[in-house]
């Protein structure tokens, strides 16, 4: 049986992205959600940091690690292919959302499965898994307590570390009583997180698979390193029959040594924890005579747009990305609008420079405008992707047709329009030809009185701009005859 | 073609500029540790401790000849009524003189027992293989005798700790243990009881793992309290 086509309408469509970031920044609430979190993150992550010159060092190390691993990407994918086969991983290779889902619910299929136990996994979001597991009557169940929490409520991630971030522990108490069956209303934290445990530790138990994200997957051990503090993932990983771990092809590292200097600055950046509870290195399924663990497992390796951004020198640095979500957390205008606004998977920064190769520029041409590039985004991140600039790139590519001997974006040049081109003809043709331009200066000053005084959106929150009396040339010239 | 030939392809077709050389993970580290002397015994025993205490694992420090006794105590304190050990380990032995109540070996596959290990097991006791004292980190590699779950599921975990094993870093210890040649199925970093700040970042303990995290940290009898 074949997997249902992707529901691209499951994305919010970018194009409502204004309306959306209006409501949001009108909710008091929710900026006060976000000011608060996004304020809490920044004062830890800094504390991680207080030498800036160390930290330097270590995001130089971080950058190079990713770009050589970059550089070696087929070669590497290979070699993980060869290890994790001999250790006994079934490994896939998934063109797009729809050949990973398609790949995935062949496995469930296979082993009748009715639930699937997910441990946080973004690429699982990306490519729709739970609207694609429903659609096929399989019950997905995240398990990651804000992700849990977010699909009680059927909405998604609004941050990619810390899913719920949106909702206050009131609205959560509220959603608990209504939603899960025997329990009182409490706003007690430890009681909410009690219900939680209680209700995924049964899952856990009968879950026929388990679903995990991956963080780092290492090419010469074929070893698949996961990050999580509250245990989750280790469940996923651990106690269904079946573990299916899901990723980007961009994960992967060479060496085991490489992970160190990037898990350091991982879980600094994203929560300011010097590390987390736990780090799972998997390499592996159950071996012979062990007594736990899954008999089988899988790999799937998704591209879904992110050999779009290989093949250009510039964008591939958006995938030296380690998901730590400092440029969210960092950036103004996240802070103001929230995750949800965007619409797209990976909210934020990361997301305005991913998505539009995840979904083609066509859905995504207004992300990258989501920015003041006042630079934060740039600075924080551990890998140092050059994000405002790839943020003016991607601008330049949704107004433009391709530069030539490049091939297009998909959905290039889809912010073009037929006004705008216009307007910058007619500029050209004024600035290029001095008597025309000497005309259309004595023709604005002498009916200057005509400028209409509602000018689109500069009148919007600015005085409108009326010419001044005489142009420039003529008080100049006016000046000299003195 | 496969999905995996023309993704292969399409990243082998991309134009490549030099290949940037490879990073010098050790040299960038010693040289960021350069202006520190060499860690002390005393000094790594004491900086792990600090940070586990920072993650809320409570540390006992116990001898070789007192620590199963000291387990004991501990279990009655915590009320623990059954703990959860594998039968083979190196402390087996040693573990079962102590008279603890309610012992029991993981023996079976978990498939045979799910219920009773998820609903009616205290504790788990495990070895470690060392630890990182930059940031108070146990090193724990299940095997056979000591399955993954035996750190995880029981509400509390009692891990035994050698005090000559304590690395300065992770990076260390993935070197002077050689990890490359001999990954297990699962080897884990543990930095104390499962947690989570998912709601309104209000920090929680006990999520989906142990609530409690216990080492009892294996030292001489001068570096005893
Ligand atoms: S772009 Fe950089 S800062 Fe943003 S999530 Fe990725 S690694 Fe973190």
């Amino acid at each position: 049986m074949s997997a249902p086509a992707l529901h691209e309408l499951q994305f919010v469509p970018a194009s409502e992205f204004k309306r959306r970031s209006a409501t949001a920044v009108d909710d008091a609430h929710l900026r006060q959600s976000f000011r608060g979190a996004m304020d809490f993150l920044i004062g830890k992550r800094a504390a991680q940091f207080p030498d800036p010159a160390a930290l330097e060092r270590q995001r130089a190390l971080a950058e190079q690690i990713r770009q050589y691993s970059l550089a070696r990407l087929p070669d590497l994918l290979e070699q993980l292919e060869r290890t994790l086969t001999d250790n006994g991983v079934n490994v896939h290779w998934a063109e797009n959302a729809e050949d990973a889902n398609r790949i995935i619910i062949d496995i469930a299929q296979r082993h009748a499965t009715r639930l699937m136990v997910k441990g946080k996994s973004m690429v699982s979001e990306e490519v729709e898994l739970n609207h694609a597991l429903a659609a096929v009557g399989i019950e997905a169940l995240e398990s990651d307590m804000g992700e849990y929490i977010v699909q009680l409520d059927g909405e998604k991630p609004s941050h990619i570390i810390m899913p719920a971030i949106h909702k206050t522990k009131q609205q959560i108490a509220r959603l608990f009583a209504d939603k899960v069956p025997g329990v009182a209303y409490t706003e007690s934290v430890d009681e909410l997180i009690g219900i939680g445990r209680a209700v995924l530790r049964e899952k856990f138990m009968s879950a026929e698979i388990g679903l995990s994200g991956v963080n780092f997957a290492v090419a010469e051990t074929g070893t698949l390193c996961l990050v999580e503090n509250e245990g989750n993932g280790r469940m996923c990983t651990t106690v269904p029959d079946v573990h299916i771990a899901i990723t980007g092809i961009e994960k992967v590292v060479e060496k085991l040594e490489h992970v160190p200097p990037l898990f350091g600055l991982l879980t600094r950046s994203a929560t300011g924890q010097a590390i987390t509870t736990y780090f799972n290195l998997i390499t592996g399924p159950r071996r012979p005579g062990e007594k736990d663990g899954p008999r089988e497992m899988h790999l799937v390796l998704v591209d879904n747009g992110r050999t779009q951004a290989y093949r250009d020198q510039q964008l591939r640095s958006t995938l030296q990305c380690i998901r730590c979500g400092a440029c969210m957390n960092h950036c103004p205008v996240y802070t103001r609008i929230g995750g949800h606004a965007y619409g797209t998977t990976y909210p934020g920064p990361i997301g305005e420079i991913v998505s539009p190769h995840m979904l083609g520029l066509n859905a995504t041409h207004v992300l990258p405008t989501a920015s003041t590039l006042c630079g934060a985004c740039g600075e924080v991140c551990p890998v140092k992707i050059p994000i405002p600039e790839l943020l003016v790139r991607l601008r330049v590519e949704g107004q433009h047709d391709a530069h030539p001997g490049r091939p297009p974006l998909r959905g290039q040049g889809a912010a073009k329009s037929a006004l705008v081109d216009a307007v910058w003809a007619g500029w050209a043709a004024l600035y290029t030809r001095p008597a025309l331009y000497r005309a259309f200066g004595w023709l604005a000053t002498r009916f200057r009185a005509l400028t209409p005084s509602q000018q689109a959106g500069w009148t919007f929150s600015r005085t409108p701009m009326k010419p001044a009396a005489r142009t420039l040339h003529e008080m100049m010239a006016a000046r000299r005859r003195r | 073609m496969s999905a995996r030939d023309n993704i292969l392809r399409r990243l082998r077709a991309a134009p490549q500029g030099p290949l940037p050389s490879p990073p010098d993970v050790r040299g960038v580290q010693a040289a960021l540790a350069a202006d520190r002397p060499a860690s002390t015994r005393a000094e790594r025993i004491a900086l792990f401790c600090e940070k586990m205490a920072f993650w809320r694992g409570e540390v006992v420090r116990v001898t070789s000849s007192d620590w199963p006794q000291k387990l004991r105590e501990l279990c009655i304190a915590k009320g623990v009524r059954s703990l959860l050990y594998g039968e083979q380990g190196a402390h087996a032995a040693m573990l079962r003189t102590a008279g603890i109540v309610g012992l029991k070996p993981y023996r079976r596959p978990v498939e045979e027992w799910k219920a009773e290990l998820f609903g009616d097991t205290d504790a788990g006791f495990t070895a470690t293989r060392g630890a990182i004292a930059e940031t108070g980190t146990l090193i724990v590699w299940p095997d056979a005798d000591e399955p993954r779950l035996l750190s995880l599921v029981p509400p509390i975990h009692f891990a035994l700790l050698d005090a000559g094993r304590i690395h300065d870093t992770l990076s260390q210890a993935i070197d002077e243990q050689d990890w490359r040649s001999q990954m297990p199925t699962n080897a884990l970093l543990i930095s104390g009881p499962s947690k989570t700040a998912d709601i309104q970042v209000t920090l929680a303990y006990g999520a989906h793992g142990p609530k409690e995290l216990v080492i009892l940290l294996l030292v001489n009898e001068e570096e005893l309290p």
